[in-house]
């Protein structure tokens, strides 16, 4: 096994005049969590999903264990890259609201030939198992579950593959503070447990902070600092991170008053 | 929050069978299912219901009355109207059948792959498509009819063709709005190929208005062959309602009662197809709204004890309850909720998505969504009570004394007016000011939060300015008249984090400057220790600790707190990377 399970190199997006992915390189390592952050446009999804094969790439290359995947359909993929999945921000659109959720996790299963339908049964039960949702959720529909059961459910989805790549985008921004907490710690309990690599895509780097290893801060389609997550997120170099950084309130008020001053003499200085 | 998006939703929708079921209880949806059930009986079992066979003539029986062996009487011919109104069923069925089967199978098809691939065969097809529609179809049906000779069978499947158009632009503006749906990129990564995709994830979904559609365009169908059949372009010789009908005519003079029997079969079924379609239209649109309010509870105590003595409170909520019917009762989304707000102070109203925080904000406006009510429980606000107020009172107030900034800003403007005018429209109206004074006014408000150039802002709409910006503008038109209580409902929810900072700095700044009272709703943490003096912490519908923003951080009480700020991901350590063997990535 090599050292990188992705590389980008000097990934290029075109969206009509609009250039949304400036020459990025990025790696993600096998079992580690590559947080990627950002503001809205700032071309973190896309990547996401140029990773996925659902996106466009004007130029450069994506290695997946070594194969180019840049460009290449989901269905067109061979071997391991055949078996990189997603978790999507919003639980209430991303699992089909007329399947049940034994549909929805065979589907996975079934559209690789992998398994054959008894098989897949049993496999249900094992990804519900996994994520900690009783059995016979299987035969219920998706709406009857709260939104942090359903993305559940779209991480189970996403195991059904065995995958080594998850590309997460924002997959408890839609969730309840509470929620959201159990939600990361089953991502990590995922990790730690299969060796699964993740991109996690997400506007809050409390969030990225949390579950990263790696942290990449994108900005107007480039990345403006990459490093270990320590590294950018208690001491970062450029000065959109740092603003970033201080623009997120937290939860205490004697520091928040701090930080909004710091924000304020940055921007004075900026 | 929108007021709609929090209001108590039953966890079921329509599926399948509670769709067959519910439009059986639906009286008309019923009605409408036997008779048609009936007409496809007597479609089947023609042979054994009619006693006599289509063709079958008693000279002695030319527009006999009824009786003697002939039910409904005889017609021009001395045919048996009963036997021939059974089998004309089937012939008019089969008609129908065939432009119905033709169209669905042209349009849905066509529509299908439109939406789903766009693009040039977007393009192409909906040409194809209003090309068609251009054409009158009786005049194509009439020319078809001369060069391809008598056969209502042709002329059903070139009707079934003109009314494609219909199946395809519904069709292609449903896939146009699943498509982008995450479940369908989510089957892409799956791997699924295209057609299963379409198979699978976009006809299921979009099957209940193909399936309206259909049962409207089976009732033109029949109409309209029978308008051929009248005009004698079918078979003579094959009995169908349209031919009857001419039948009838033709000796009207004779017999007027028997031109009753085929107008009647056809206007049954076709209204039949109508009210069923309408029955499965309204059970979709009806999702699970409840259609009669239920009766109060008893005595709806008003004005509970005398107004806040203590002048420097400008807002005092005592033991609200706010509740939306159900099926049995009421839903109490707000449970007992007291809150006291002094001038010049900002409250947070902080908990999780259900907790109520939106529902007590907007209840304080009067601006609950449909069927929510007050149900007891006061609202002092400057020494008034103000729940359960008159609407035209209520407006009195809202604008004018309290002011409201939303969560969603885009959506709170209107994209048909200029900012400019909706800026100075409310102090027009609330303010009886000058338009010229309003506009004045509204550009020094718009330089005050922070647009770098408020003349073009002023002359923009929406659309052209950034989320951000068209918070400032909502900012700017709340305090526009100088409110004394300003609800804020997640004012910063759906902007990006460094556009928050400068939000929330505006915001202060003019609480501040204005001395304004504040109630923000917010579930961020960070949010709350930003801009509140005092919080209060919700759940399901009732406040659990109110505090001192210092307190509550430094010392939260209730374990629903302490458990919601363990939750705040800020300080943790960051994970310490272990390279995998190899054989530990689960193959």
């Amino acid at each position: 096994m090599s050292d990188v399970i992705v590389e980008c190199i000097d990934v290029n997006t075109h969206f009509g005049v609009h250039h949304v992915l400036k020459n990025i390189n990025l790696t993600v390592r096998p079992g580690e969590t590559v947080g990627l952050v950002g503001e809205s446009g700032s071309g973190k999804t896309t990547l996401g999903r140029a990773i996925l094969g659902i996106g466009p790439v004007s130029s450069g290359r994506i290695l997946f264990e070594g194969q180019d995947i840049a460009g290449i359909a989901p269905r067109d993929r061979k071997g391991n890259a055949a078996s990189i999945q997603a978790v999507f921000q919003d639980p209430y659109t991303s699992l089909n609201p007329s399947m049940t959720i034994e549909d929805i996790l065979v589907e996975p299963i079934a559209a690789r030939g992998q398994a054959s339908k008894v098989d897949a049964t049993a496999q249900v039960r094992k990804l519900l198992d996994q994520v900690a949702l009783p059995s016979d959720a299987a035969y219920r529909y998706p709406r009857e579950f709260s939104g942090g059961q359903r993305q559940r459910v779209a991480i189970a989805r996403a195991l059904a593959l065995s995958p080594h790549l998850i590309v997460c985008d924002e997959p408890v921004s839609a969730l309840d503070l509470s929620t959201q907490a159990r939600v990361l710690e089953l991502f990590v309990e995922i990790q730690e447990r299969t060796g699964v690599a993740y991109l996690f895509v997400s506007h809050d780097l409390s969030v990225v902070r949390h579950i990263s290893h790696r942290v990449a801060v994108m900005r107007g389609g480039e990345i403006v600092e990459f490093g270990e997550c320590d590294q950018v997120t208690a001491n970062p170099q450029h000065d959109y991170t740092k603003r970033l950084l201080l623009a997120a309130p937290v939860a205490d008020p004697v520091r928040q008053a701090d930080r909004r001053a710091a924000l304020r003499a940055l921007a004075v200085g900026a | 929050m929108s007021p709609a998006s929090s209001a108590p939703a039953p966890v079921s929708a329509p599926g399948r069978v509670s769709i067959v079921r519910s439009v059986l209880t639906n009286p008309l949806g019923l009605i409408a299912a036997i008779l048609l059930l009936l007409v496809i009986v007597a479609t089947v079992f023609a042979p054994l219901i009619a006693p006599f066979a289509a063709g079958d003539l008693q000279i002695f029986k030319i527009n006999a009355p009824p009786g003697d062996g002939y039910l409904l009487g005889g017609d021009g011919s001395g045919r048996d109207i009963f036997s021939r109104l059974v089998y004309g069923a089937q012939n008019t069925l089969i008609g129908a059948l065939i432009a119905l089967s033709v169209a669905a199978i042209i349009g849905v098809t066509a529509g299908l792959f439109a939406g789903y691939f766009g693009g040039r065969r977007e393009v192409v097809m909906s040409w194809i498509a209003d090309g068609l529609m251009a054409l009158p179809a009786l005049i194509v049906l009439l020319a078809f009819y001369q060069s391809l000779g008598s056969s209502i069978h042709v002329s059903m499947v070139i009707f079934g063709v003109m009314l494609s158009p219909g199946f395809y632009r519904l069709t292609r503006n449903l896939v146009n709005g699943v498509k982008h749906e995450l479940y369908v990129d989510a089957a892409r990564v799956s791997g699924l190929s295209d057609m299963r995709i379409i198979a699978r994830h976009i006809l299921l979904v979009i099957r209940a208005p193909v399936i309206i559609q259909t049962s409207i365009v089976a009732g033109i169908s029949i109409v309209i062959q029978a308008g051929l059949e009248f005009l004698g372009l079918g078979d003579p010789s094959i009995p169908t309602w349209g031919g009857m009908l001419q039948d009838a005519f033709a000796n009207m003079f004779v017999v007027p009662t028997a031109i009753l029997w085929p107008g009647l079969a056809i206007s049954v079924t076709v209204a039949s197809f109508v009210l069923l379609a309408n029955a499965i239209r309204d059970r979709l649109q009806q999702g699970n709204r409840v259609a009669a309010a239920p009766a109060l509870p008893a005595a709806v105590p008003q004005s509970v004890g005398a107004a806040p003595t203590d002048a420097g409170v400008l807002l005092d909520v005592r033991d609200l309850v706010v509740g939306y019917p159900a099926k049995s009762g009421w839903t109490e989304v707000v449970n007992g909720v007291s809150l006291q707000l002094r001038r010049g102070e900002v409250l947070g109203l902080v908990g999780e998505s259900g907790s109520g925080k939106t529902q007590t904000a907007f209840a304080i406006l009067g601006l609950l969504s449909t069927g929510g009510r007050i149900l007891s429980g006061c609202i002092w606000f400057d020494g008034r009570d103000i729940a359960n107020l008159p609407e035209s009172e209520m407006q009195k107030l809202r604008g004018k004394r309290i002011a409201y900034v939303p969560q969603e800003p885009m959506s709170n403007l209107d994209p048909a007016f200029r900012i400019g005018y909706q800026l100075t429209e409310p102090m027009v109206t609330v303010l009886g000011i000058s338009r010229a004074e309003a506009k004045a006014r509204a550009l020094k408000l718009l330089a005050r939060v922070g647009m770098p150039d408020p003349n073009r802002t002023f002359n923009s709409y929406p659309h052209q300015v950034s989320g951000g910006m068209a918070q400032r503008v909502l900012i700017a038109r709340a305090i526009s008249c100088s409110p004394d209580l300003l609800i804020a409902d997640e004012p910063t929810t759906a902007l990006d984090v460094t556009v928050q900072a400068e939000v929330l700095e505006l915001m202060r700044d003019l609480q501040a400057e204005m001395n304004m009272s504040v109630v923000l709703v917010t579930h961020n943490f960070g949010v709350v220790a930003d801009l509140c003096h005092r919080v209060s912490v919700m759940k399901d519908g009732r406040v659990v600790e109110t505090s001192a923003v210092k307190t509550l951080f430094a010392d939260p009480q209730h374990d629903y707190t302490k458990m919601l700020l363990a939750a705040v991901l800020d300080d943790v350590t960051p994970r310490v990377y272990k390279p995998l063997q190899a054989k530990e990535v689960s193959a």
